[in-house]
């Protein structure tokens, strides 16, 4: 009897302590399941009737250039936004990575963007990008002529520094992490040999940080891919800066064509799905080599 | 790689030097944005920016007890109800998920059993979902089931928020910590659940209590389920901020003012998850 209560109980044990955490995912997946069947709809919130409509809306969507053009501008965005706050976020890694006064400060100062809801930091810089605000004050001083920072044609870079300025910080703890952790003794017979630093960055830094340069930059395409908040804080999806996840925002709740919005939605996650599992594939890869243990 | 031994106090200080420029870069809106805050409406407007101007709460005073401004109409939005909003759907978000999420975390740290791997990667896919895919289907059914504009609806679909992380995470603290000592508490009579409560728990207490501070401060930020699935007696204080713009004006001080309240809560949590903060950012990928 105890034999039997035991097996019974190793078996579904660990069922039993995770289903709250189940249930909530199920009801989490059956609105994602609700998702795909929508997006092979005509569901348009304002027409009682909706029909299966097959592969209409994805098909529309590939001839559809207000779809590329959004799928363009968010695959912009997402590499302006990597290419610069990858490299500065390295920098700065380095730069703290070093033990001089102060450096608890500024290791503080630096989670301080990152800290603060997104919608609000676009808010913050909307008020400093304001035609009469200090940034133009500032611009002015050196004589130029005041920038339209929101308007059309410097939208998209407006909205590129403001995401370098909250997420630097995100790519810059997770590589001082990585800084913190290599071993030392490479370094020592660098010293030794003296090698020049460019060589050292080069030939030690880099490939030993690897897995963490990897991870960063898999973090920051998800989101990047999926930005809504800075968008709708600032110019609500002005033409320049209609990233995807913002047009289908406005397909849904302002034109109600719940079905074509979310095959747009469905589309872009394939995309974020496939980038992901590249991504993890290399930093798997990267891990092996750096630690020889298999994950 | 504590290489300051060998630095030269030259090359100290252009350290320190472009540590602060970057410092300058990053707390330079904050701080203009606390100034404008504290700013009259004329000042505010001022074509010359002030750096030095007679400090009033007269924006404090206008958005927490309403009121008249000296510029527009008495308050158009009740941002004290935004920030009660806040508080109460971020904070039960996360209790629900602790109470659902921490002995799920300690079953997939601890146990072997079918699909474990499947379920860990479902809590981890939703962190990467595009929010609207899953945002249109549950806001069609929370106007079926009277769940649209609710504290229900949104602690519930705040869980994509907390859920995976506090999975995630906390499954990591628990396989840091050994398996003997929960084996010989077994040995000596303890249920699975003596042995999760007097013993697990107890030893991941502080990474426990960091992966809390994080999910609340994540949920805290959220704008976009805030602002689709919720209406004006639901809405966060992330999506009341922006009731400051409409569309004949901004108001700019009463904006700044909602700002630095609603930064406030997560700015002070951050201080004390500093340690724990590389882990909860990659979901455990790195233990720092």
């Amino acid at each position: 009897m105890k034999q039997g209560e035991r097996r019974w109980q190793d078996r579904y044990l660990p069922y039993l302590i995770i289903l709250p955490a189940l249930a909530l995912t199920i009801g989490i997946l059956y609105p994602f399941v609700l998702a795909v069947i929508y997006s092979l709809t005509d569901y348009r919130l304002v027409s009682p009737t909706r029909h299966f409509i097959g592969l209409s809306n994805y098909l529309d969507s590939f001839l559809d250039i207000n779809f590329w053009y959004s799928l363009a501008v968010t695959l912009l965005y997402a590499a302006l936004t990597i290419i610069i706050e990858v490299p500065l976020g390295l920098g700065v890694a380095m730069l703290l990575n070093h033990e001089i006064r102060g450096i608890r400060s500024f290791r503080f100062i630096l989670i301080i963007p990152l800290m603060m809801p997104p919608v609000i930091a676009a808010l913050m810089w909307k008020m400093i990008m304001a035609e009469n605000g200090i940034l133009n004050y500032f611009i002015g001083l050196i004589g130029a002529a005041p920038v339209p920072w929101l308007a059309n044609t410097y939208s998209l870079l407006s909205i590129v520094l403001i995401d370098v300025w909250l997420y630097t910080p995100f790519c810059a703890i997770i590589l001082l992490a990585g800084l913190q952790s290599l071993p030392k003794e490479p370094y020592e017979s660098a010293l030794v040999d003296r090698a020049s630093a460019f060589f050292v960055f080069r030939r030690l830094t880099l490939p030993m940080l690897k897995p963490f340069l990897i991870l960063t930059i898999l973090f920051r395409t998800m989101d990047s891919l999926k930005m809504f908040d800075l968008i709708y804080a600032t110019t609500k999806g002005s033409h320049s800066t209609m990233l995807i996840q913002v047009s289908a925002y406005y397909e849904a709740f302002r034109w109600y064509n719940m079905g074509k919005s979310l095959s747009h939605m469905i589309i872009i996650w394939v995309v974020i799905f496939i980038v992901s599992r590249i991504l993890v594939s290399w930093w798997n890869r990267a891990m092996q080599r750096a630690t020889g243990i298999e994950r | 790689m504590k290489r300051s031994r060998y630095l030269a106090p030259k090359r100290q200080t252009l350290i320190w030097l472009a540590l602060a420029g970057y410092a300058v870069f990053a707390l330079f809106p904050l701080i203009w944005v606390v100034m404008m805050s504290f700013k009259s409406h004329i000042d505010i407007i001022s074509p010359v920016p002030k750096f030095i101007f007679t400090p009033s709460l007269e924006n404090y005073k206008a958005i927490l007890f309403g009121g008249q401004s000296m510029q527009y109409e008495a308050g158009q939005t009740d941002f004290l109800l935004y920030f009660k909003n806040s508080c109460i759907i971020t904070i039960s978000a996360v209790v629900l998920s602790l109470l659902a999420g921490v002995p799920a975390s300690y079953a997939l740290a601890r146990y072997r059993f079918r699909f474990k791997d499947d379920i860990a990667f479902t809590f981890l896919s939703f962190r990467f979902a595009p929010e609207i895919a899953v945002i249109i289907p549950i806001y069609i059914l929370y106007q079926k089931l009277h769940l649209y504009n609710t504290y229900v609806g949104l602690i519930f679909v705040y869980q994509l928020i907390t859920l995976p992380l506090i999975v995630w995470i906390i499954r990591g603290y628990f396989e840091d910590i050994s398996v003997e000592i929960e084996q010989a508490a077994k040995l000596d009579g303890y249920s699975w659940w003596g042995v999760f409560t007097k013993i697990a728990l107890p030893l991941v207490k502080p990474g426990l209590a960091s992966t809390a501070v994080l999910a609340f401060i994540f949920a805290w930020n959220n704008f976009i389920f805030g602002l689709i699935l919720g209406s004006s007696d639901t809405y966060p204080s992330t999506v009341g901020t922006l009731g400051f713009i409409s569309y004949e004006s901004v108001l700019w001080g009463q904006m700044a003012a909602a700002t630095v309240i609603t930064i406030m809560p997560p700015l002070i949590l951050a201080i004390f998850i500093q340690k724990y903060l590389v882990r909860g950012l990659t979901m455990g990928a790195i233990r720092g």
